[in-house]
């Protein structure tokens, strides 16, 4: 504990600094109005004291030049503020496009960490400083909330979904994990430690913990297994089902003529209800695996659908195949997931 | 004028709406708006001082960082029953039900409220719902937070959760008759001369209340009944299982809850401007502005329930709409705040305990409203939703303006309610006792939000310790300073000075019939000349029963 | 002393006035406004669940369509010409209060009872049928779990559940979650009409409603149009809509 009272938390990615920013701007404005209508207060109760009971004030009916005056102020700071707020929102929950990918999993009471690269954590998570890191989240029972103070950064984990947060450290050190949103009877023992490393630090951290099977091979072997390969092909080049190569973040036609954008959220659902959404041209013969497979296994399948897209020599390269005649991605380039 | 003199102040009347009849029954079968406004009075300080317990055992948990006085399901079921009594069962009933309910017919000149068994009704099923909702505390309380959350609530808490569900149900329905009961008696019930631009704020702001309470408590009434039928059923439309979503059950809450809270601060707003107005003799700076900024307010509440949802992967562009609609929403408040500021401008202040109760409102409401602005700001509210802040503000706006209104009002208004006068004295030291203690409970707060301490937390990283101890010391100050008014007020109905009908000569019609008042408030129905807050000397107010402009004619 | 000229009036009221009233046209008027409020509270009340289904209609299109395709549209379209019918008698029925016919008056209103209970019985065969073919949704019914037969493909058994294409048995439960919820709730608001139409109708014979005082059966009749009128939604959104899908 610090010897004086901090007024102000760490601050420590690139967000940060913006939100104090607006967290300054709307104290000034808050402490000036507060003050001016307390000293204006104050003054009128002082000097308009009643000084004999007999005294009556002339009345006053109002004025309509004050009234708009006092509307209009008001609402061009609030807009002010509102617009300036609107745009550092963005860019909080806009995910990057080349940022390093962390699957967390909440449960009741712990976070469940993996990186891609294989290594699991428990209520910690490592990074490096200075790289873009996204977080895929979801949970295996109720609603969580992944809160770093010093990044200024939450966002809820609801079940049934993916929820995405990203951030980019800009000072090592260890900072809190709380879960923000709560979540039964440990929710204040749900926390933990962002631990933010110089990228040396980390890549001997990474090489500490070693994992043999990183997230997509894991999914891969998932894939295996869970015999998805007889109908999507070994290299997810299709078949009788459709073609899972290339397909992430691509726009994919559906049975009713809508499109949907292949992201997270829409693979795990296909997993898990694969008669949600149909993509065109296929028939409802998937079973689902509502479950056969945990939050964990969904995200390792992700990872390996994932991985199916870029020309990776450690996977089997995959054969995006647009020999197959059910082809059903547009090669579109790839939106936001938002 | 000077035929006033000829006219000696009748003797007060000895029958009154309390002394009319006697007995248990009298009381408990009693279709009087003005007697059922105390049956609400006593049950709401029963529950008052309940859920004043609960936030003691908090404040006490939260002294040292460990969590060690309570286990954590205890504090958990601790804060969630704070929470529920004192939202569903003190602050929404507080003004309306009770001032509300005794000062509304009054106000207009009506002899009572336009369904006075439908008022009596609501206060029993109030009293329902709240066996129920004792019943459920009892039996082993509820832990899943005042907001029932799901998929927490139908699935993985192992608490009372239907039983309370069902206590809240119930109680809307009380809360959803009393808003019917003002609004039909504000719009057919008027005095012949009272129109719509004479009616006292208090009023206008009852009437924009009750319209939040028939739109919203039906949603939210359905809500957890569907909520109690899936955890029973173990099936439904939140469950994620099945394909529902968690997240409609937010929307479907919030729907009402964000309104709920306009339901307890509106009715303090119109006693404030109530007070405003009388103790300074003058009338209300902008009449109309603060009135229609009422009806402003309940309808923009309705719009601006997601900005409690920035950060459940709402879509960005549904957060920038709602935070829009939450920031044109700080505006009528602000058009009020600035109203009441100038009215204050070359009148004649009295230093008496309503208004400060008065001043204390404006003061801490700004501090409440402007706090809201950082939560309605999204950037900003991401990092400072569902910490410390966020309890930080929202009591600024409960109890540094609703519970304000509330007192300031029951000050005003008990010469009239009790006909005893309560003594000011001790209602000036007890006034800045709970200003203090107050601001010494919930201004740290705003830094531990801010610096991140989570809100629902039994036990805390120590760094925060600091602002927990002051925070802890600042409520024991704030409970010593609530139990002063409560002392003197049941002493002064039986020892207090015997209250004048018009002890503040004031023009208002509930001060111009005696105090307590008869059972159908005047004697004859009255006829309204004047416009509101038309303040004459002392001894023109005195006359009781009649007008200052009749005696003019006569 | 001025006095209002609605004060002396008083004297010789109408033995319905209440004493808080100056007189019967303004107790009439808040009475119809005390319904009219009333009524918005009961549409945000249904709002919810409409809401609900909106949402969940637009999530599970094929699901919905399965489910609602085996309800018996036929019964759902009696049920539906019962309460317009009964909506006209009850409305006879206030019409003939306020011209003093009491005769009429007290046959529409017995007419509109029983066909209010002719729709509560054709209901709770509906219900009963989907209680046969355990389709309530949960564990709302102890020991009858949902879970309906699924057909296969050219098996034509009424009591099995048919699945179009893309569509799952828990989002037909979803289906029929929002189903008893909805048309209980209605159900539920029919029964108090009844009760309260039985009131009417006792006061009808003990002659308490004339040409002067007829606020009761008026507001009465305003809750039970509103009955109907959720119901006239509530039958093409469950009946109805999705048919197109079936083959």
């Amino acid at each position: 504990m610090q010897s004086w009272i901090p007024l102000v938390p760490e601050s420590a990615s690139t967000v940060s600094s913006k939100v104090d920013a607006i967290y300054f701007y709307l104290s000034g404005v808050t402490l000036f109005f507060t003050l001016l209508i307390s000293a204006i207060l104050v003054f009128f109760v002082v000097r308009y004291r009643r000084r004999s009971p007999y005294e009556i004030p002339r009345p006053i009916a109002g004025s309509h030049k004050l009234e708009t005056l006092w509307t209009i102020i008001p609402f061009v700071i609030a807009m002010t503020i509102f617009g300036w707020s609107a745009r550092v929102y963005f860019e909080q929950y806009r995910p990057p496009q080349n940022a390093m990918e962390v699957y967390v999993v909440g449960k009741q009471w712990m976070w469940k960490i993996q990186h891609s690269t294989g290594q699991r954590e428990i209520n910690e998570l490592h990074v490096p400083v200075g790289r873009k890191i996204k977080l895929i989240m979801t949970t295996e029972d109720v609603i969580h909330d992944f809160f770093v103070p010093a990044f200024r950064m939450k966002a809820d984990v609801v079940p049934g979904k993916y929820t995405t947060e990203w951030f980019e450290a800009t000072k090592t050190g260890t900072y809190h994990l709380f879960c923000a949103e709560y979540c039964g009877m440990n929710h204040s023992g749900m926390i933990g430690q962002v631990i933010v490393m110089e990228p040396r630090e980390f890549d001997n951290w990474l090489t500490g913990n070693l994992s043999n099977t990183t997230p997509a091979v894991a999914g891969q072997q998932l894939f295996q297994s869970l015999g998805c390969v007889s109908c999507h092909g070994a290299n997810g080049e299709g078949g009788r089902g459709p073609t899972l190569a290339g397909l992430y973040g691509k726009q994919t036609r559906l049975a009713g003529g809508e499109t949907v954008v292949a992201d997270e959220s829409y693979l795990r659902e296909s997993i898990l209800n694969p008669q949600a959404k149909l993509v065109e041209g296929f028939g409802p013969i998937m079973p689902t695996f509502q479950g056969q497979v945990s939050e964990d296994q969904v995200m390792q399948l992700l990872a390996f659908i994932k991985s199916l897209q870029v020309t990776n020599p450690q996977q089997s390269a995959p054969a995006a195949s647009p020999t197959s005649t059910r082809a059903t991605t547009q090669a579109t380039p790839r939106p936001n997931p938002k | 004028m000077r035929a006033i003199e000829a006219f000696e102040p009748p003797p007060p009347s000895k029958v009154n709406y309390i002394n009319a009849q006697y007995g248990l029954k009298s009381w408990l079968l009693t279709k009087d708006h003005k007697r059922i406004a105390l049956l609400y009075l006593g049950s709401i300080t029963f529950f008052f001082f309940i859920g004043g317990l609960y936030a003691l055992m908090i404040r006490l948990e939260l002294l040292t960082p460990q969590g060690d006085l309570l286990q954590s399901t205890t504090y958990n079921k601790v804060f969630t029953q704070h929470g529920i009594i004192m939202i569903f069962f003190f602050l929404i009933p507080s003004i309306p039900a009770t001032l509300g309910n005794f000062l509304v017919p009054m106000m207009i000149g009506a002899k009572d409220l336009a369904f006075p068994r439908v008022n009596l009704l609501s206060w029993y099923i109030y009293m329902l719902g709240g066996v129920i909702t004792i019943y459920a505390l009892l039996a082993g309380g509820v832990d899943t937070g005042w907001t029932f959350y799901t998929p927490f609530s139908t699935t993985f808490s192992n608490s009372y959760v239907v039983a309370t569900g069902l206590g809240i149900f119930v109680n809307g329905f009380s809360s959803i008759l009393t808003g019917l009961n003002f609004i039909v008696t504000i719009h057919t019930m008027r005095a012949p001369g009272m129109t719509w631009f004479r009616l006292p704020l208090f009023i206008w702001s009852h009437y924009a209340t009750s319209l939040i309470m028939i739109l919203g408590t039906p949603v939210v009434a359905i809500t957890i009944l569907l909520l109690a039928f899936e955890r029973v059923a173990r099936v439904g439309i939140f469950d994620p299982a099945l394909g529902g979503d968690p997240i409609l059950f937010q929307h479907l809450f919030w729907f009402y809850s964000h309104p709920a809270v306009y339901i307890m601060v509106l009715p303090s707003m119109g006693v404030v401007s109530e007070l405003i107005a009388n103790f300074s003799r003058k009338n209300i700076f902008g009449y109309k502005f603060v009135a229609f900024s009422s009806l402003a307010i309940a309808v923009f509440g309705f719009l601006v329930w997601g900005h409690h949802l920035f950060v459940t992967s709402q879509s960005v562009y549904a957060g920038m709409i709602f935070s829009f609609l939450s920031f044109a929403v700080a505006i009528p408040s602000a058009i009020k705040v600035f109203n009441w500021t100038a009215t204050l401008f070359k009148s004649s202040i009295s230093y008496d305990t309503p208004m400060l109760y008065a001043l204390g409102f404006i003061g801490l409401f700004t501090i409440g409203g402007m706090t809201g602005l950082f939560l309605a700001s999204l950037a900003t509210d991401v990092h400072l939703s569902d910490t410390y802040f966020v309890v930080a503000h929202f009591h600024y706006i409960m109890v540094g303006g609703a519970l304000m209104g509330y007192l300031g009002g029951l000050h005003y208004w008990w010469p009239k309610i009790s006909g005893r006068m309560y003594p000011e004295g001790w209602g000036r030291f007890a006034a800045l006792v709970i200003f203090v203690g107050f601001n010494l409970t919930f201004l740290p707060q705003f830094v531990a939000g801010y610096l991140g301490m989570p809100r629902r937390y039994h036990a805390y990283p120590p760094e925060f310790q600091v602002f927990n101890v002051l925070s802890t010391a600042g409520a024991s100050i704030l409970g010593f300073g609530m139990l002063i008014p409560a002392i003197y007020l049941v002493w002064s109905m039986r020892y207090g000075k015997h209250a004048e009908a018009n002890p503040w000569h004031l023009p208002g019609l509930e001060w111009r019939t005696q105090s307590p008042p008869p059972t159908e408030n005047f004697e004859h129905t009255p006829i309204v000349d004047w416009e509101a807050y038309e303040f004459a000397p002392p001894e023109e107010m005195e006359v009781v029963g009649r007008f200052r402009r009749e005696l003019e004619t006569a | 002393m001025i006095e209002s000229p609605a004060a002396t009036e008083h004297i010789q009221a109408h033995p319905a006035l209440q004493h808080h009233f100056e007189n019967m046209e303004q107790q009439r008027e808040a009475g119809t406004l005390g319904m009219w409020v009333f009524l918005v509270t009961e549409i945000m009340f249904f709002g919810g669940m409409f809401l609900a289904y909106t949402l969940y209609r637009s999530k599970f299109p094929a699901d919905f369509a399965s489910a609602s395709n085996h309800l018996d549209i036929t019964l759902g379209a009696v049920n539906t010409g019962v309460l317009i019918l009964s909506s006209f008698t009850m409305a006879t029925a206030v019409w003939s209060t306020q011209v003093g016919k009491r005769q009429t008056q007290i046959l529409c209103l017995v007419l509109t009872l029983l066909l209010g209970l002719t729709f509560l019985g054709i209901k709770a065969v509906e219900y009963y049928d989907k209680y046969e073919d355990a389709l309530v949704p949960g564990q709302l019914i102890p020991g009858r779990p949902f879970g309906p037969e699924v057909a296969q493909e050219g098996d034509h058994d009424r009591h099995k559940l048919h699945l179009l294409p893309g569509a799952t048995v828990e989002h037909v439960q979803m289906f029929y979650w929002i189903y008893f919820a909805m048309t209980g709730m209605h159900a539920l608001h029919m029964v108090i009409g009844a009760g309260l139409i039985t009131f009417l109708i006792i006061f009808s014979v003990k002659g308490r409603y004339d040409p002067e005082y007829h606020s009761p059966v008026e507001v009465i009749g305003l809750y039970w149009h509103f009955v109907d009128i959720i119901w006239i939604f509530l039958f093409p959104l469950l009946y109805l809509l999705g048919r197109h899908f079936e083959h």
